[in-house]
């Protein structure tokens, strides 16, 4: 028996590195000049269950809910050693909150039916809202242990991690199955194998409907899969109502595009002179000594 | 004693005191209540806490829900969700805040998921108002506003159907009230309904770490954005807070490229401040920064472009190279008149 491990990940809007662009100038957002991305801390919770396998041994599942170009995020993961990958994808799915995405995420990893690890990043950049992780834990009832900086044990029934937390640090036990969100504290991803990158290189999505029997579970993990899995709401047997903006009790009720008004800002000469006479003002209203 | 429909705060503790996030939140839902014309409760969880939240009072706080037991003192997940869910259920709050802190965030989204109740996290502003979807109208609906997509938008999102609206909240965000000492919390004792294999997390350590840096209680923050994180750039930021006598902050990008700790990060996912003196060095000024530090009384900023968005908000502008400029302010200050 290895351990089953899966990885949550994630593609992402590169919300770190918007540019003036970014906004049309209708003010809606102009999502073609943002670049998608592997969001960042899923890698460090991919590079963590790649190390567990190479210790103590395991099989990999990556899995993704996103549209169809999610797929380059899932081929990352081959290049990284990863074992099977999964792209849940339906229009249905649409909308979904973090409340509706972990509903999904939830049905597809009841697919994958066997798991002792669920790895996923703390959050995503595009929101940063650390949500779905601790959600999907709760809705397969099973423990979580969120802001793992560092896995400080791990064997086939239990795990020793150690938790960032404002104030220092904490180190908590878990018994298997139980669900992690990692930071970027954790490690330093490793890049993709080049003899992985050729392998997978022309690999595509196939809609697929097959589950993981026991066959499955079984097989070597040195068998290379050959299709990317497609499951859709149908195929993870999730209620539609339940998924995508019927299932998202959060609503937008209207964004607003930041336009800063023009302030009385006093503009300050950078010259010895100019600069002096800040300093000298402020000193005298006391708000520097 | 307290009815249904109130506004709740979870109040989080470390190592028995109340946790100032959790006063804030108090200050907040206050406010939010009396808007609401309902009660303020909170509840908490821990042992021994009798004593500690007693001053949940002084801020507003009607009626504190109490679940003490010994295998509730340190935090962990499934206990507490469980916990709250519990209390949620009984008492049935239209609002719920937490800290936006690693247990707020650990246990907030749980405790959504089983309730299947909307939660918004990071929360920088909360408002009641009115939400029409097609012909209804949802009055007196909690508004929870927060900035979205990389700073350009600030999204208002409701949950009007859900039971009930939870949001988390940053630590500073939220101003603290005026504690008024002759105002007492009921305390009404709920039972802890946990079975011994709840607590599926076992504690083996807890290593408490002081901080290097208290950005919250200082008069005068230097900061460092993009624009300053050369290493000659970083040094002079230092030397002009040391030399003004203030700490050192930082946007998050410089603080991601890990060349200062994350405990000098200011904005909406760092720290919110209210210095005297804020300067900002090399800093665009993106809502997330400015959601940290827009309360400063003075913002001096430094910037080489003069479109920078961090000017609209300053009070004192200057255009230019910043380590230039910041070498003039060393020279100034130590000539002073
Ligand atoms: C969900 C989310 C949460 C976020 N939370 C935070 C947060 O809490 N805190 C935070 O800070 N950011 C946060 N951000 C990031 C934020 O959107 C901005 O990307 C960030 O604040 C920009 O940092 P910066 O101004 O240092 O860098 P930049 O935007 O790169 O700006 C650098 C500035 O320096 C100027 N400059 C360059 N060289 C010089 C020079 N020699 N002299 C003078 N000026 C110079 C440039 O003109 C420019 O204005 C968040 C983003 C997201 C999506
Ligand atoms: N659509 C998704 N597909 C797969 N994993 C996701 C998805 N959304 C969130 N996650 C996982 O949940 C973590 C937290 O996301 P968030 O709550 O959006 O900050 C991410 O780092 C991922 O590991």
């Amino acid at each position: 028996m290895s351990l089953q491990i899966i990885v949550m990940v994630k593609q992402v809007p590169d919300t770190h590195n918007v540019s003036g662009d970014a906004m049309k100038p209708d003010g809606t957002v102009n999502r073609a000049v943002l670049p998608a991305i592997f969001n960042p801390e899923d890698l460090n919770a991919l590079e963590e269950a790649i190390k567990i396998k190479e210790t103590i041994g395991g099989k990999i599942t990556a899995i993704t809910m996103g549209p169809p170009n999610a797929v380059k995020i899932l081929k990352e993961c081959l290049y990284r050693g990863v074992d099977d990958v999964v792209l849940v994808s339906d229009r249905k799915f649409a909308g979904a909150d973090t409340l509706a995405t972990s509903y999904a995420l939830k049905c597809a990893i009841e697919k994958v039916e066997k798991y002792d690890l669920v790895l996923c990043g703390r959050q995503a950049i595009d929101g940063d809202t650390a949500q779905v992780g601790p959600q999907i834990a709760e809705k397969l009832n099973i423990n979580q242990l969120t802001c793992v900086s560092e896995i400080v044990e791990v064997n086939e029934t239990d795990i020793t991690i150690k938790r960032s937390i404002e104030n220092g640090h904490e180190f908590l036990k878990s018994n298997m199955p139980v669900l992690l969100t990692v930071t970027n504290e954790a490690n330093e991803p490793r890049t993709p194998s080049a003899k992985l990158a050729v392998a997978y290189k022309n690999i595509s999505g196939k809609t697929s409907d097959e589950s993981y029997d026991d066959e499955y579970l079984e097989s070597g993990i040195d068998d290379p899969i050959s299709y990317i899995k497609e499951w859709n709401v149908e195929s993870i047997n999730a209620d539609p109502q339940l998924c995508g903006l019927s299932g998202s009790p959060t609503k937008v009720k209207k964004v607003q595009s930041v336009v800063l008004t023009a302030s009385d800002v006093k503009q300050i000469q950078n010259t010895d002179e100019g600069i002096a006479e800040l300093i000298n003002e402020l000193t005298e209203e006391h708000i520097i000594g | 004693m307290s009815a249904k429909n109130s506004v709740m705060v979870f109040i989080e503790q470390n190592n028995s005191k109340v946790a100032d996030v959790s006063l804030e939140l108090v200050s907040e839902g206050k406010k939010l209540a009396d808007k609401l014309g309902v009660a303020l409760d909170a509840v908490a969880i821990g042992y021994n806490l009798e004593k500690e939240v007693e001053v949940l009072g002084h801020y507003g706080c009607n009626t504190v829900f109490y679940i003490n037991d010994e295998r509730l003192s340190h935090f962990t997940s499934v206990p507490y969700a469980k916990t709250i869910v519990e209390i949620i259920k009984k008492h049935e709050p239209q609002i719920v805040l937490f800290g936006a802190t690693t247990t707020g965030r650990d246990v907030a989204p749980r405790v959504a998921s089983e309730l299947k109740c909307g939660l918004t996290a990071d929360c920088t502003e909360l408002q009641i108002g009115e939400y029409k979807l097609k012909s209804k109208v949802y009055k007196n609906t909690l508004l929870q506003i927060r900035p979205a997509f990389g700073g350009n938008i600030v999204a208002t999102i409701v949950s009007p159907e859900s039971m009930p609206s939870m949001a988390t909240v940053r630590e500073g965000v939220m101003k603290m009230a005026e504690p008024d000492t002759s105002k007492e919390v009921e305390l009404v004792s709920e039972k802890c309904g946990l079975d011994d294999s709840d607590f599926m997390t076992e504690v083996i350590e807890v290593m408490i770490e002081e901080k290097n840096v208290d950005l919250k209680s200082a008069n005068i923050i230097v900061s460092a954005g993009m624009g300053a994180a050369t290493p000659e750039g970083l040094e002079l930021v230092k030397k002009l807070a040391n030399t003004l006598g203030g700490e050192v902050g930082a946007s998050r990008p410089v603080v991601d490229s890990g060349i200062i700790d994350r405990d000098h990060q200011v904005g909406q996912t760092g720290l919110t401040v209210r210095p005297n003196l804020y300067i900002a060095c090399g800093i665009s000024g993106q809502i997330q920064h400015r959601a940290g530090m827009a309360e400063a009384k003075r913002i001096i900023a430094i910037n080489n472009d003069p479109d920078a968005p961090i000017f609209n908000i300053a009070h004192y502008g200057i255009v230019g190279d910043v380590n230039d400029i910041i070498n003039r302010m060393i020279k100034a200050y130590k000539a002073r008149a």
